[in-house]
């Protein structure tokens, strides 16, 4: 398993060399590989419906505890399946879709790079190798929202939607390490087991929150749901494939996924419910404000989002089921009206519905599909949307207490999506013909092949949901909610879910029949909320982290070299000078006593130092450092080192006539410094020095630790047959060293000698 | 007496820091100078300071008869000086091409990439 889906990294690679020899075929040809995972899951299905789960384990970071381990559950396969399946049918419809386009090999490759993310996010069983693929999957999705890069829109919706989910992603990263530290280990599975432990440690909320923000931002929770609309832009496959069927599901997959370890607790609950609860209404009510087919689909999976999240809150078995039938139905239905806006698009270059009608004598099997879908996105019987409202509606009546509050919300959010079922199936396609600003031709069937077919299995299931039962147990199973089969029918009598489905029905009608004058007593009434919204805040945040960023860029990094200077050196005062302060309370005098001679040596050397910093001419500038590197040279004469004196008397030497030679072509020394700055300047000169002073008293009056040149001292001798130590050390047991100093030396050579004939050059050439 | 040398290479890493922190290229040049010298003092002082014993083996000896001075600071510095020098003598060398490009020596007048 590992195995196809790094293979599928390694084919989301070479596609556009595929598509150089396939050419259109290359869509149809990459299918193949989604479609033998999807033989490989079912083949493997008889192995986990006896309740075990497989586990394919390979090392990746062993000293970390980070493995590659894949480990497919009832949970997984589910997950695995949809991805794989709607995979090969989104591949096959993109072949139609963007048939001829320039770009098609660059879509492909990242379209297989997400498949293969998502597969690896949901198959994954180290929270590490989640996280990675996790990450994946938002930067691939940036790469497929900003597809049509050449768009600006499209750029900043692919920003926004990056920034949106990296950023949850990090939180997510806290809330994993958390996770792991609190419940001791980085695998799932185990993790899973110790539900008690982690719920009552002390880091329980803190993660929690921390993984809630990573999962609400990625599944376009309130109030992160804006970036899913935004996204749209993105081409259609994209929008049915990634921000409906699968990766927004990322974060219902890893709340379920987590279910049993971080679960029963009122903050589970009540976060989940409360924002599931407001995510729903929010989702239906904005749906119903837009004209735009993929706008409206969008706002409903934000409601179906909401939904889930809603019923993994709860948390119930019954609450678990609906849960799951749910994601099967909306992944079908949403999945196939996307596609179907895309073939409008195609056909007529036009998603406004207000623009459509009349379409169905144009494309009668593009109508036929969208009303099947149509009837599963409302609920209606005989559909598997039915069967999971029922369960929906079932599970929240079963929860009692205050679950009365979701089941209004809830009742009030399917009405609301009835509506929005009614406008993207009826109004295109009934009523006198419109005038789009294309005239469809009949759709070729690659891009009717994927709608069909799961509008036809959203009919299939919803008339035989029974097919899910097995499927619905075992990953009930998984979660930590064992308990005898479930037994899903397609039609459960009368009884309370019924009286809600019906409440719903004829709210939905209602809305429906009013469309027009509702719709703009919502944009109305919402305008000034969606003005001073979350993505508002989002926007703001970005435009106030860069102005930040400018703000301290312009302060620190201004290009002065005397700002970084003063900054490092007040840093290194500040840092050393109270480590100083905090070890050394009090200074000694050392060494020992001096000589009338060795103190005229130091002032001579003290002198000229200063003398070079205050003098206006070069010349003397230049005099007073000679006189400074001979003192320099004279103590070394003094104080036993010979070898040393001779090397200063030499490189002085040099010095003096290199500086001669050069600085003579230079010009003057002007004063650009006000006489403030020089003040300040030689208030941090001044700081250094005496603070250079006192490292140097407090180290010579300390401990002196043995030192380490005994060994040469002993040997240089013997092993280096020489009778000057300084040599022997040089050029025998630090040989190294020199030849390093070698290579210094002879590169600053060449570089001084280019620089020289650099400018011979260009004076024979002007 | 390393106490007065001690502050003797305060003076010399103030001198150094004051010459860096100036606008004029030439001065940059100077404090170079002034700081490789002081850094190399620094060094060797703060490894003790020995009077008239310089580290050689006196010929048909293995080994000094009597304490000398370390001779493997003696090596660092001496690498340090010669290092010091060529460093120096690229910088000069730069400044000096700096100068016939721009005209300046003026360190705020060469932020700009594109003159």
């Amino acid at each position: 398993m590992q195995l196809a889906v790094l293979a599928g990294f390694v084919v989301a690679g070479l596609t556009p060399w595929l598509h150089r020899v396939a050419g259109a075929r290359t869509p149809l040809l990459l299918a193949l590989l989604p479609a033998a995972i999807v033989g490989w899951l079912l083949q493997h299905w008889s192995l986990l419906a006896g309740g075990g789960a497989l586990m394919l384990e390979q090392a990746w970071v062993p000293a970390l505890d980070i493995t590659l381990t894949f480990r497919l559950d009832g949970l997984a396969w589910l997950f695995a399946c949809l991805i794989a399946a709607i995979g090969v049918l989104v591949l096959v419809y993109t072949g139609g879709y963007l048939r001829g386009h320039p770009d098609l090999p660059r879509f492909l490759a990242v379209l297989m790079a997400f498949m293969m993310s998502m597969l690896g996010l949901v198959l994954a069983d180290n929270l590490v190798a989640l996280f990675v693929f996790w990450e994946l999957t938002s930067l691939t999705s940036y790469l497929l929202i900003g597809f049509r890069h050449t768009d600006p829109l499209a750029r900043q919706a692919a920003l926004q939607g990056l920034l949106v989910t990296a950023g949850g992603g990090l939180a997510l990263l806290v809330g994993f390490v958390l996770l792991a530290e609190a419940g001791g280990s980085w695998s799932l599975a185990e993790l899973a087991s110790r539900g008690e432990a982690i719920r009552g440690h002390v880091l329980y909320l803190p993660l929690l929150v921390a993984i809630l923000i990573g999962a609400f931002t990625k599944s376009a929770q309130f109030p992160f749901h804006f970036w899913l609309p935004n996204a749209m832009v993105a081409p259609t496959p994209v929008s049915a494939y990634l921000h409906s069927a699968t990766m927004v599901k990322a974060g219902i997959y890893l709340l379920a996924r987590l279910h049993p370890a971080l679960s029963g607790t009122s903050a589970w609950t009540l976060g989940l419910a409360l924002i599931g609860g407001v995510t729903l209404l929010l989702g239906a009510v904005m749906a119903l404000r837009q004209t735009n087919l993929k706008l409206m689909l969008a706002y409903s999976t934000v409601m179906a989002l909401g939904t889930m999240t809603l019923l993994l809150g709860i948390g119930t078995r019954a609450a678990l089921a609906a849960c799951l039938v749910f994601l099967l139905a909306h992944a079908f239905y949403k999945g196939a009206l996307f596609l179907v806006a895309g073939i409008l698009d195609v056909m007529t270059g036009t998603l406004d519905v207000t623009a459509m009608g009349g379409l169905r004598r144009l494309l009668p099997w593009t109508a036929l599909t969208a009303a099947v879908a149509a009837l599963s996105l409302a609920g209606l019987p005989p559909m598997l949307g039915f069967v999971a409202k029922e369960a929906l509606f079932g599970a929240l009546l079963e929860a009692g207490g205050t679950g009365w509050v979701a089941v209004v919300a809830v009742t009030l959010a399917a009405g609301l999506t009835l509506s929005v079922a009614a406008i993207v199936a009826i109004r295109p396609f009934l009523g006198p013909l419109r005038d789009p600003p294309r005239r469809p031709r009949g759709t070729p069937p690659a891009l009717l092949v994927g709608p069909a077919l799961l509008a036809a299995l959203s009919l299939l299931t919803g008339v035989a949901p029974g097919l899910f039962d097995e499927l619905v147990t075992v990953t009930l199973a998984g979660l930590g909610a064992s308990g005898e089969a479930l037994h899903l029918v397609p039609w459960h009598g009368v009884g309370g879910p019924l009286a809600l489905s019906l409440a719903g029905l004829v709210l939905g009608v209602a809305v429906f029949l009013r469309w027009e004058s509702v719709r703009a007593r919502l944009v109305d009434v919402l305008a000034p909320l969606v003005a001073r919204g979350p993505e508002v805040w989002h926007s703001t945040l970005g435009w106030r982290t860069l102005q930040l960023a400018h703000w301290q860029t312009r302060i620190l990094q201004n290009g002065h070299l005397r700002t970084y200077l003063v900054t490092i050196l007040m840093a290194w005062l500040g840092l050393v000078g109270h480590a100083l302060l905090v070890r050394h309370g009090s200074l000694s005098w050392p060494g020992s006593a001096w000589q009338a001679h060795e103190l005229v040596v130091a002032a001579l050397m003290a002198a000229g130092a200063l003398t070079a910093c205050m003098v206006r001419s070069r010349l003397a500038a230049v005099a007073a450092l000679g006189s400074m590197g001979f003192s320099i040279a004279l103590t070394f004469v003094l104080f036993s080192a010979p070898d040393l004196a001779i090397t200063q008397l030499l490189v002085e030497t040099l010095t003096v006539v290199l500086l001669a030679l050069v600085l003579f072509r230079l010009p003057h020394f002007t004063v650009l410094s006000t006489p403030l700055q020089r003040w300040r300047d030689l208030g941090v000169a001044a700081l250094v020095g005496a603070l250079i002073t006192t490292l140097m008293l407090a180290v010579l009056g300390g401990e002196r630790l043995p030192s380490v040149s005994h060994y040469m001292v002993a040997n240089g001798q013997p092993l280096g047959h020489g009778h000057n130590l300084v040599n022997v050390i040089l050029v025998d047991f630090r040989a190294l060293d020199t030849l390093g100093e070698v290579f210094v030396l002879a590169l600053a050579a060449v570089g001084v000698y280019a620089m020289l004939c650099f400018r011979a050059e260009e004076a024979g050439h002007g | 007496m390393e106490a007065v040398l001690a502050v003797t290479i305060g003076i010399l890493f103030a001198a150094a820091i004051y010459m860096l922190l100036r606008r004029s290229i030439v001065k940059l040049v100077i404090g170079l100078i002034l700081l490789s010298n002081a850094a190399n003092l620094l060094i060797f002082v703060t490894a003790g300071l020995e009077r008239g014993a310089p580290p050689l083996v006196p010929r048909g000896m293995a080994a000094p008869a009597w304490a000398v001075a370390d001779p493997l600071p003696q090596a660092l510095v001496l690498t340090a000086i010669v290092i010091s020098f060529g460093v120096l003598s690229f910088a000069v060398v730069l400044v000096r091409r700096a100068w016939e490009l721009v005209r300046t020596d003026d360190l705020d007048h060469l932020q700009d990439t594109d003159r």
